[in-house]
């Protein structure tokens, strides 16, 4: 209890790389404008890394944070359901397989990305009534594997080379 | 820091990880693959474009018939989309929409196949009404 304000102040720090991360994402040009929902997910170095560096309390609320002034700066309340079902719904997976304890940072990224983007299938398919937008997650499901294998190598360095006295 | 230990696996730990990362992400793609095939090799050619907004079913138009829709969305109908059904195929020529997602996806003509407008929330997908039909898959 000693550090409790250091490790507030440290969460708070990697809400704001991951919100500096979101906008280095926006910035960059939509990668295949024709399926919309590809990203690379960048903010979710800085997930990963309080995932397995606290757990999942501290990578839920330090999400919500993100979640929420990402779309105060750019979204709108739409963007909001569909990134709050999309990130709990991968914390969640990420959490059960970092606890099961067979894969590296790596799979459990890839994993976390995938089921990201199932959350987001299954808010749009409640939210618009659609069942066949499931289609979507055919391809969304490759892309949110590379893009898992990208942050999950960024994110294991981090929760590698990262370290904090007294937290 | 006892994180350590979880967070710094050991060599041979660390290469278990790695193989079984390799296979869960080949399962993972596998299963993709499958699925991916499946709908490829079954999915029929549709011949109706169903329009819904908000979930509610807006119109129904034939794909055989070339013709340009202007769907209005928002309180006064201030927000469009333009539908345009030409050769069997549909696709949306251009939107108000901040993102214009819609507007660059592929024309459609597959049963199942739909472009989404998220910030209208309207949804185009192409049905079939001749379901019943199916071809039979001999083996």
């Amino acid at each position: 209890m000693r550090h409790k304000s250091k490790k507030i102040a440290f969460l708070g720090l990697c809400a704001g790389v991951a919100l500096v991360l979101a906008y280095v994402e926006a910035l960059l040009p939509p990668l295949y404008a024709a399926v919309p929902g590809i990203k690379l997910g960048l903010p979710n170095i800085a997930i990963i890394f309080i995932l397995y560096r606290f757990g999942l309390r501290e990578a839920t609320v330090v999400s919500f944070v993100r979640i929420v002034a990402v779309t105060l700066l750019f979204g709108n309340p739409m963007t909001f359901a569909y990134s709050v079902a999309g990130a709990f719904l991968s914390l969640l997976v990420m959490t059960i397989l970092r606890k099961l304890d067979f894969l590296s940072i790596v799979g459990v990224s890839v994993a976390g990305a995938v089921f990201h983007n199932v959350g987001q299938i299954l808010t749009a398919m409640v939210l618009l009534g659609t069942a066949e937008l499931g289609y979507y997650l055919i391809v969304l499901a490759i892309t949110g594997t590379i893009s898992g294998l990208l942050v999950g190598l960024c994110g294991a360095m981090a929760v590698k080379r990262v370290f904090i006295k007294n937290i | 820091m006892n994180q350590n230990n979880t967070t710094m696996p050991t060599a041979k730990s660390g290469g278990r990880r790695f193989r079984n990362d390799v296979i869960f992400i080949a399962a993972l793609l596998a299963i993709v693959a499958l699925a991916g095939l499946f709908v490829f090799l079954f999915r029929q050619p549709g011949d109706t474009v169903v329009v819904t907004i908000d979930g509610e079913h807006y119109a129904t138009y034939s794909l055989n018939e070339n013709m340009t829709v202007p769907i209005h969305t928002g309180q006064d109908g201030e927000q469009i989309n333009v539908l345009i059904i030409r050769d069997g195929q549909a696709h949306v020529q251009e939107a108000s929409c901040p993102d214009g997602i819609c507007a660059a996806h592929k024309p459609i003509h597959r049963e199942g196949e739909s472009i989404v407008c998220l910030p209208h929330r309207v949804v185009i997908t192409v049905h079939s009404t001749s379901e019943q039909d199916a071809p039979d898959i001999v083996t």
